[in-house]
């Protein structure tokens, strides 16, 4: 039986964390994230967990204690933010490439530059090619379920990838909330045990783990993490039913928010979903066919899936929490718009830049997005890519 | 020195290789000689995972789908060696209190100077103050040789490197060699020493005995010559160890539970000059007006010389 109870989702996390009662737990502190390893220290201190837990000096060195943990046949967990990622994207494509099922709680920060402590996207957008699964998470709640799934999906024989599970700094790791908490036998019983094919500290066969590769052999390793990402897309699906079997709450690849007769959709990730619903159940009131989707798993990325949800819709704002600097709008508005070419040619597409560094985004804002898409379809210009709640010079 | 074990060459070398053969090494590599010694020291029925540093040691013994290693190995990056073990080595400790593992496990870490003295100092200083039940290894063959002998921090003051480089401007790298054994014997770490090949291989095989079973962190910085960095003929490596033990540049200490202990003490030490005479990289202070140099580098010795002789308690 589920039970309510009201947390952040750094406390959903840590709740996940001590149901799952990971082996290894390595991590360093660093804002909004800094709350999950302090919870797993406390759990550790009052023996509520048998984790091992190493209190490394950098991210990079949380990254690689995971490495060698996850290649010794345990589970292990990190967590971080911001530039602490961004000091692990080495390891990251190390530990993918090594097919080593590590399990991150990315609480999303913005990258530095300047410093800032609040929620966007660019630091694991900029990880987001580096072979590790990615589901975000819009609330707590979803922070929860998206962690008690995380390894069952990481660990699968036909995936065995890292995966990351993102939530919005503060907004979402911070922000206190009513949820439903399962207990801990049925977690338990849920995330099931972990028995690696190959470790190394098995004595009956001696391993290698990343070894020097040469053009040879490099590409088709590659091709084993292409395979596995690919893989990734039935097992992601098999244990969402699974766990709205067991628990009742459903998910997929992306959340769709009204969309049955949908003209005018947005895509959000994350946090921002909850605003943009608020905006599209005002429209419908007013007769506005608006619609949403949330997008939760990506990485496998569901191009052809997002197609086909968006192939009766006359217009789509595709909207980035991350400025990819990258002259062509945001990471997630290249790939949608490559996701639809020539598959629901005649939707016009706005990608919206919104929220760096922890910008606050209203339904006003969201009102504003479905005018364009409005105008858009009357003929009106819009730009390709634009930048919504920022204060610009005239 | 405390050793668990009396010595004996003959025994010491009828134990199994743990590095197979074959691997790519160069001809007369110094490091090879010190893993092969260090992982003697390994009791035979104990098994061991052990962690590299990118190096040439990693590229050479480990080439998809060859290994040398006869333990389970692995590698992830240059600078993150000793972090990687300390994962290893928890998840090694998670199984052993859950029960799911009843034999012995030792780890044993090994990097070149760049990937410990450099880039990898900060990861191997961290396992260390966690007091991760390790042994860390350098080889330091004192330069980057995996890509092509550039200065690290453990280059030698006036040695010619790729990126210190000598010239009619440059007398090859100006800054002193930093001393790192004594770095990690600041962290108060059970054992700490130094050691390299000398005579029938006594001082690094029992040294590496002390590291691999005493528990906690021990470090283990080996003097591991390069024939192709150093440009000497590949037949003179133990000559060049020697030199470098009887000049003082390269003493022969440990470090234990906070004890200093001198090893080795020469009668009468060898000109440093000999010892640089051996060797290629330092050819162009031989030039008369370079002569002030090698007088330079002698005081630097002789003041590092003296200092660890108080440390150690030799009057």
């Amino acid at each position: 039986m589920s039970k309510k109870d009201r947390m952040s989702g750094n406390q959903a996390i840590a709740l996940a964390i001590r149901q799952i009662d990971p082996d290894v737990i390595a991590a360093f502190p660093i804002t909004p994230s800094t709350e999950i390893p302090q919870y797993v220290s406390a759990f550790k201190a009052d023996g509520l967990i048998s984790t091992e837990f190493i209190t490394v000096e950098s991210e990079h060195s949380a990254m690689s204690a995971c490495i060698g943990a996850s290649a010794a046949g345990v589970r292990a967990m990190t967590a971080t933010s911001s530039a602490g990622m961004a000091l692990m994207y080495e390891m990251l494509y190390v530990a993918s490439s090594d097919r080593l099922p590590i399990v991150m709680a990315a609480v999303n920060r913005a990258l530095t530059g300047p410093i800032n402590i609040n929620a966007d996207h660019s630091d694991s957008m900029g990880a987001n090619n580096s072979g590790w699964i990615q589901i975000y998470s819009e609330d707590a709640q979803e922070a929860y379920d998206n962690m008690l799934m995380a390894h069952r999906i990481a660990e699968h024989e036909k995936v065995m990838l890292p995966v990351m599970i993102c939530q919005d700094g503060f907004i979402t790791s911070h922000g206190i909330e009513n949820i439903e908490v399962e207990e801990d036998s049925l977690v338990k019983n849920f995330v099931g045990e972990y028995h690696p094919k190959k470790h190394l500290l098995n004595p009956k066969e001696i391993i290698g783990v990343g070894p020097y590769s040469i053009s040879a052999y490099y590409y088709e390793m590659k091709m084993g993490q292409f395979h596995a990402m690919e893989n990734a897309r039935k097992v992601i699906l098999d244990v969402s039913a699974d766990f709205e079997k067991t628990f009742g709450r459903k998910y997929g690849f992306f959340e769709e928010y009204r969309m049955e007769d949908a003209e005018f959709a947005v895509l959000v990730m994350s946090s921002s979903a909850g605003t943009g619903k608020d905006a599209v159940d005002a429209l419908r009131e007013k007769g506005v066919k608006a619609g949403l989707v949330k997008l939760r798993v990506y990485r496998p990325f569901p191009a052809a899936e997002l197609a086909e949800a968006f192939k009766g819709v006359k217009a789509l704002a595709i909207m980035d929490k991350c400025d990819g600097l990258s002259g062509n709008g945001g990471p997630l508005g290249a790939e949608v718009r490559a996701a639809l070419y020539g598959k629901t040619d005649g939707i016009k597409t706005i990608n919206y830049v919104f929220g760096l560094g922890g910008r606050d985004i209203h339904v006003k804002d969201f009102f504003g997005i479905y005018d364009d898409l409005e105008a858009l379809v009357k003929g009106e210009s819009r730009p390709d890519c634009k930048h919504i709640g920022v204060r610009e010079k005239r | 020195m405390s050793a668990y074990t009396a010595y004996s060459l003959k025994n010491v070398a009828n134990v199994p290789e743990r590095l197979a053969p074959g691997h790519r090494m160069c001809a007369g590599c110094g490091s090879t000689i010190g893993i092969r010694a260090v992982l003697r020291a390994l009791k035979p029925e104990d098994q061991a995972v052990i962690t590299c540093a990118t190096s040439c040691l990693e590229v050479s013994s480990c080439t998809y789908p060859y290994s040398s290693w006869n333990d389970s190995f692995i590698h992830t990056a240059f600078e993150c060696a000793a972090a990687t073990t300390s994962g290893v080595e928890a998840a090694y400790t998670a199984m052993k209190k859950k029960g799911k593992l009843d034999e012995t496990y030792k780890f044993i870490t090994f990097g070149g100077d760049g990937g410990t003295y450099d880039i990898g100092f900060q990861s191997l200083s961290g396992a260390m103050e966690r007091g991760t039940d390790m042994v860390y290894v350098c080889y330091d063959n004192e330069a980057y040789m995996n890509t092509g002998i550039q200065r690290s921090s453990s280059t030698p003051q006036y040695a010619d490197t790729t990126t210190s480089a000598v010239g009619s401007k440059s007398d090859g790298k100006p800054q002193f060699k930093k001393d790192l054994t004594k770095i990690m014997a600041a962290h108060h770490i059970p054992y700490v020493a130094q050691t390299t090949y000398i005579g029938n291989f006594k001082d690094i095989h029992q040294k590496s005995e002390v590291a691999i079973y005493t528990e906690g962190p021990a470090f283990l910085n080996i003097f591991a010559p390069c024939p192709r960095g150093w440009r000497y003929d590949e037949s003179n490596l133990m000559d060049v160890c020697k030199a470098a033990v009887e000049s003082c540049v390269w003493p022969l200490f440990e470090v234990i539970n906070g004890e200093w202990v001198l090893n080795y003490e020469p009668k009468k030490k060898l000109p440093v000059a000999d010892y640089l005479a051996m060797q290629g990289r330092f050819k162009h202070l031989f030039k008369p007006e370079n002569e002030y140099r090698i007088q330079q580098l002698q005081d630097e010795v002789d003041a590092r010389w003296d200092e660890l002789r108080s440390l150690c308690g030799v009057v």
